[in-house]
């Protein structure tokens, strides 16, 4: 059954070729988001877009075993929580809320400018997941507007 | 100098693509058109040296293209042939009429082009690195200085995931489903 679903067998392979790059490329977006151009939301529309290129080729059924709407919700609620959370840690740390509590660390290096990178990844899992679920929803729709008549006619 | 006449071009293009979009009858052409309208918009934010945005338009770009060529790929759509409503199409140009109007009495209090008149962003240049300590620039205000935002806008996505799925979501019951089927039939 697996076979059948999807896209024809060229698609199939260039997806598998791609999926790991892409998402390579979205993570290296995110986590230099503070040194080079990037940020949060641009890689985890690009993380998100790699589960939709999977959703395209290979059919729902197969991306769903592997991250389900339900998951990616409570990943999308994971990534406000943790904003939300150094916020609140920067609260009572410095005074503030959303105070950069962390040191600044020296400049173009990874594990510098404080909280931002801890936000770019919180940022991301939120974006991400989330537009990941609005495309699954999206196709629950169509398979429920477009799919039922057929049944009703068999 | 030079900058200004590829934005020139670049602006020329978009239009024509924007113009080609709502005339044009196939819809995947239409899609198609919509497309390149904004891939010239992220070379323009190329050509004005704003990276970060340039990225952020040609991805989110990708992902409505997919969206809109999902949704509109399987749907029969109806062209309208006939235009009845002539007043609808009067008011709508008297609006815009007043629009461009008042549009350039508000442009005369704009700066010239490339001249910004902040204080507020010169300060962010000249003690962005000092203070939190990110080359770039663009994430250390959004994500320190401008904090707020970013959670507002995080707080957007998060309500209009939330109406997505109470009104996409799958329909279950069996209930739900005669429901469905009787409000087709009518």
């Amino acid at each position: 059954m697996d076979k059948h679903t999807g896209m024809t067998p060229i698609v199939k392979m260039i997806t598998e070729v791609l999926c790991g790059l892409m998402l390579v490329f979205g993570a290296f977006i995110v986590l230099y988001g503070h040194i080079t151009p990037g940020g949060g939301f641009p890689g985890g529309v690009m993380i998100a877009l790699v589960y939709i290129l999977i959703t395209l080729a290979y059919g729902r059924v197969i991306v769903e075993r592997k991250v389900s709407g339900i998951i990616a919700s409570v990943v999308d609620d994971i990534g406000a929580l943790i904003f939300w959370s150094v916020g609140m840690i920067g609260l009572f740390v410095g005074g503030s809320y959303l105070f950069n509590f962390l040191g600044k660390g020296s400049p173009f290096h990874i594990l510098s400018a404080g909280t931002i990178i801890i936000n770019n990844i919180a940022i991301t899992l939120k974006v991400g997941m989330c537009l990941y679920a609005i495309f699954l929803a999206l196709a629950i729709l169509q398979r429920v507007v477009i799919d039922e008549p057929k049944e009703e006619e068999e | 100098m030079e900058t200004i006449i590829i934005l020139h071009i670049i602006l020329v293009f978009m239009i024509i693509g924007s113009l080609i979009t709502v005339e044009i009858r196939n819809m995947l052409s239409a899609v198609i058109s919509v497309g390149a309208v904004g891939f010239a918009l992220s070379l323009a934010f190329l050509f004005l040296d704003a990276p970060d945005i340039a990225i952020t338009q040609v991805i989110v770009e990708i992902l409505s293209l997919v969206i809109l060529i999902r949704a509109t790929i399987k749907v029969d759509n109806v062209a309208i042939e006939k235009r009845e409503h002539i007043l609808s199409d009067r008011t709508a140009l008297i609006f815009v009429g007043m629009i461009l109007v008042f549009a350039w009495f508000a442009f005369q209090s704009l700066p010239t082009f490339g001249e910004p008149s902040m204080r507020v962003s010169q300060y962010y240049l000249m003690n962005g690195l000092r203070e939190v300590g990110a080359t770039n620039f663009v994430t250390s205000v959004i994500l320190d200085y401008r904090a707020y935002d970013t959670l507002g806008e995080a707080m957007v996505l998060f309500t209009s995931i939330s109406g997505a799925f109470v009104i996409l979501r799958r329909w279950k019951k069996e209930q739900d489903k005669d429901f469905l089927r009787i409000d087709r039939e009518h």
